[in-house]
């Protein structure tokens, strides 16, 4: 018969651990308690449940940026000032992230430690240089996102340890915030290809700092320095977001599953591109109160 | 163990395993067999059911996750009356046909009304963008949604 706990504190969440240090934790319950469903997980494990940890439930403001407790739900985030003002491109991720009834339980520590190449707020926090803070017994470290997840539902994760929190720095240079998901639907569609965007373009339309990131194209989420460089200097054009969308089709690696061929993705990469000429550049985070 | 919470409304002590989940719970050990078991794995949304008023997954929660909280299910919606305003325009618009989806849509619209009593018929689409009707075709919902949020308005 499955064990489970739900502590109040992480005091107590220690002590289950030390217990049971080979207990499963859970937040939301949404990929957990499916993947024992379909049976993807060995044997019935003791689960401790995060969703009632108050200390891991706040997103506050601070000098550095902002830091969003592990177990806040999508839906919190959503309707939190600070997210709509300051980071509008994991805003607009998360409206595309599973349903209503899925962002009502699922949680952003949970999207991150379940590292799927699909998660959906995931390529808005890879762009955003996230960095997530893990916390065992006695111990506390800080790694930057792309760090963190090592492959497709691998991480850095260890026994004992679990995420506390996701700290971001609010980014201000950027006047353009974009993030795109080509799914199958719209609702509960796993991406079949997505694109993040932030860039900063001048009053006349040269692109003065850019960070794209791409999901579901590859094991772990698709970013490339050389080519964000490449865009600086060069107006936001036609030609130039095509020639890009050339680039990235030769740096992404795709799989072909039920959903989709690897040249299809492929092809969605770059043409997720193209939407960038819609872009509308805004003052975020400096609109009056 | 045993289990304490609110269940439409009453007190409730309940002796359970904590690793069932809800619905198994709601279902056999409560016999509140309106809440229903589509696809067992979030993507339908026939187990909704409103926990602290919020609308929640019944086969995505183990019953340790019941403590303390105020669950609605179905069988709780109306109160003092025969039925629930959502039930009779769901009956009266035709939104219901094999009526599988029909609680959980219930009780997905319900959560969306409680959040946002003005809803536009957009608004409606995305609020039960969870909950699959595989009759229906959506349209003859979304009206009985409109239109128990127009007599909710004329109520008032």
């Amino acid at each position: 018969m499955t064990q489970v706990y739900l502590p109040r504190t992480l005091t107590e969440l220690w002590s289950y651990l030390d217990g049971e240090p080979e207990a499963q934790v859970y937040a939301g319950g949404t990929d957990l308690l499916v993947k024992m469903r379909n049976r993807k997980l060995s044997a019935a494990p003791t689960l401790i449940c995060m969703e009632r940890l108050e200390e891991l439930r706040e997103v506050t403001e601070n000098a550095a940026g902002i830091r969003i407790g592990a177990v806040v739900t999508h839906t919190k985030l959503l309707r939190h000032p600070l997210i709509s003002r300051y980071l509008p491109v994991l805003d607009q991720a998360l409206r595309t992230l599973g349903s209503p009834l899925i962002r009502n339980m699922g949680t952003i520590g949970g999207n991150i430690c379940t590292a799927s190449p699909a998660g959906d707020t995931l390529p808005p926090l890879y762009i955003l240089q996230a960095d997530v803070e893990l916390h065992s017994r006695n111990a506390f470290r800080i790694l930057p996102i792309r760090e963190f997840i090592t492959g497709p539902g691998e991480t850095q994760l260890q026994k004992r340890e679990i995420m506390t929190g996701i700290r971001v720095r609010k980014p201000e240079r950027y006047n353009v915030h974009h993030f795109e998901k080509v799914g199958q639907r719209k609702s509960m569609a796993c991406a079949v290809a997505s694109m993040a965007a932030m860039l900063r373009l001048s009053p006349d339309g040269i692109i003065e700092a850019a960070r794209l990131a791409w999901g579901s194209v590859g094991p772990t989420i698709v970013t490339d320095a050389t080519l964000e460089d490449a865009l600086l200097g060069k107006k936001l054009s036609r030609e130039t977001l095509t020639d890009t969308a050339q680039r990235i089709k030769q740096i992404v690696t795709p799989i072909v599953d039920v959903r989709a061929s690897a040249d299809y993705r492929r092809t969605v990469s770059g043409n997720l591109l193209l939407r960038l000429l819609d872009a509308q550049p805004q003052n975020y985070g400096k609109l009056s109160e | 163990m045993t289990l304490y919470f609110t269940l439409n409304g009453k007190k409730t002590a309940l002796d359970v395993a904590p690793g069932r989940r809800v619905i198994d719970v709601l279902r056999e050990d409560c016999g509140l067999t309106g809440t229903k078991e589509g696809c067992g794995a979030g993507e339908c949304g026939a187990c909704t059911i409103l926990v602290d008023g919020e609308s929640r997954l019944s086969c995505l929660m183990l019953a340790l996750q019941l403590s303390g909280r105020e669950i609605t299910t179905i069988e709780g919606m109306a109160v003092e009356r025969p039925l629930h305003t959502l039930q009779d325009t769901f009956m009266q618009k035709g939104g219901v046909q094999c009526g599988f989806c029909t609680p959980g849509m219930i009780m997905s619209a319900a959560a969306l009304l409680n959040r946002n009593p003005h809803p536009t018929r957009s608004d409606i689409r995305t609020g039960l963008s969870g909950n699959l009707c595989r009759c229906t075709g959506y349209q003859k919902i979304v009206d009985a949604v409109e239109a128990t949020a127009r007599r909710e308005e004329e109520a008032t």
